[in-house]
């Protein structure tokens, strides 16, 4: 494994909404503005912090949505952070920033965090992006980063989802996938759109050998969803023959 | 205190033996940074190096052959899971270290897959460490670090390396994996040393 040498101190920085939008009926993204904010990396996450009036604290680390532009070149730019947010059933952060922040409200945030499930636009090689669900997010700040450079570097996405309306970014992911160096493959796990012909199934050996790069093209592949999706195609991509060393993975739940 | 959040109340309840900004769970969630290692007892073998880089080797038999002891531990992740009771067999790093020779104050811990993470070497010794290899009852599942993984419960999870395959003694402190990305270099969950400078 190689390393990224990333250290200095996280302090507590005080941000504040400017945006609220659905994404899906239960996933939210919450547009920042943090003024110090010192950038980041496609992949990297952020702790927010939610205080109650009595002084109660609550943290959660979520994956950050946006590519950051680099240095600031106007009002605004790079100061700018976006995150996506699936509301957790009995969770005590995410129902509060999916159901209740509003433009306008405070949010502390602390980071960015993580130095290895991250895309540079000066990484050689092909990228494979593999996600399940919510863990589409950093992959989503991966290709909003390839776009962002205009990188010609081939990547690719496999997006598995249950059903059609579950889909997060729906249009940006269209926009991004009709850009010749980026692929976007959805893989329904229980209800496919009409006209789709691949039944609603989960990813298999099969479906990563028709539409990822493969083991010969060297890709770096990132695979983020909930521990057994990853665990799984982690393992099929092993078995297919990709390097170890080349996957990298974030799992949640 | 931070800046209030409007309409926020919190879930509270966590309980009082939980280090600061953690929460309970009964799951047992799974972090790592890469695919699960798949390593074969014939195969797996557990190496110490000291200072002068003299070096001792366990193979499975050898290391199941050692004086194991149970384990009960509340484990603690600087995710902000932490799961109390958790049951395990392993052997002490106290047993494992008794012959070897060392002055060297810091521990590199390496793993079968790439992974590393640093320690003093104080805090593997008196009782504070193991190589644990049974979880529940039950071999340790790979996912969770099988055949054998390195647990030092009272710092965060992140320190009890997975799929341990050797520790190198040195006189100074380098960092591994995690904490060359941002992490703390101790990891002391009562003080929540998350990150590099807490």
């Amino acid at each position: 494994m190689e390393r990224t040498a990333i250290r200095r101190r996280l302090t507590w920085q005080a941000g504040t909404v400017t945006e609220v939008r659905a994404e899906t009926a239960s996933a939210r993204t919450v547009v920042l503005d943090v003024p110090d904010w010192p950038g980041h990396l496609a992949g990297q996450h952020l702790d927010v912090r939610l205080t109650a009036p009595d002084g109660y604290q609550a943290s959660r680390s979520y994956s950050i949505a946006s590519a950051w532009s680099g240095s600031g070149t106007g009002p605004g730019i790079g100061t700018t952070v976006e995150l996506t947010v699936e509301q957790v059933p009995g969770g005590e952060v995410s129902p509060y920033l999916v159901d209740v922040i509003r433009p306008g409200d405070p949010l502390e945030v602390r980071g960015p965090v993580g130095g290895w499930f991250v895309w540079k636009p000066e990484q050689e090689g092909p990228i494979q992006l593999i996600g399940g669900g919510s863990g589409v997010v950093p992959l989503m700040a991966m290709l909003r980063a390839h776009a962002a450079a205009a990188s010609t570097t081939p990547a690719r996405l496999l997006y598995s989802v249950r059903r059609p309306e579950a889909v997060i970014y729906v249009s940006d992911l269209k926009e991004l996938a009709a850009s010749d160096d980026i692929e976007v493959t959805f893989a329904y796990t229980r209800e496919a759109p009409p006209g789709e012909q691949r039944a609603p199934a989960r990813i298999d050996a099969g479906l990563l050998a028709s539409v990822t790069f493969q083991p010969e093209d060297a890709p770096t592949t990132y695979v983020c969803g909930p521990t057994p999706f990853v665990e799984t195609v982690a393992d099929l991509l092993v078995a297919a023959g990709h390097d170890p060393a080349r996957i990298r993975t974030e799992r949640f739940g | 205190m931070g800046i209030v959040s409007p309409g926020f109340t919190g879930r509270r309840g966590a309980g009082s033996d939980l280090p600061p900004g953690q929460y309970l769970t009964h799951e047992f969630p799974v972090l790592s940074a890469g695919p699960t290692p798949h390593v074969r007892h014939e195969h797996w073998e557990l190496t110490v190096a000291n200072e002068t880089g003299e070096v001792t080797r366990w193979d499975w038999k050898a290391l199941t052959a050692l004086p194991s002891e149970k384990i009960t531990k509340d484990l603690h992740c600087v995710t902000r899971w932490s799961k109390l009771g958790t049951e395990w067999k392993g052997v002490s790093l106290d047993v494992l270290l008794a012959d070897v020779e060392t002055g060297a104050d810091f521990v590199m811990v390496h793993s079968y897959g790439g992974y590393t993470t640093n320690l003093p070497l104080e805090d593997l010794l008196d009782g504070q460490a193991w190589i644990a290899y049974e979880y529940d009852g039950e071999p340790l599942h790979p996912e969770h670090g099988g055949p054998a993984r390195l647990l030092v419960p009272h710092l965060y999870l992140w320190k009890s390396a997975k799929w341990v395959r050797g520790l190198v003694l040195s006189d100074s402190e380098d960092l591994g994996f995690w904490e060359t990305a941002g992490y703390h270099e101790y990891g002391d969950p009562w003080k929540e040393q998350r990150y590099a400078g807490d």
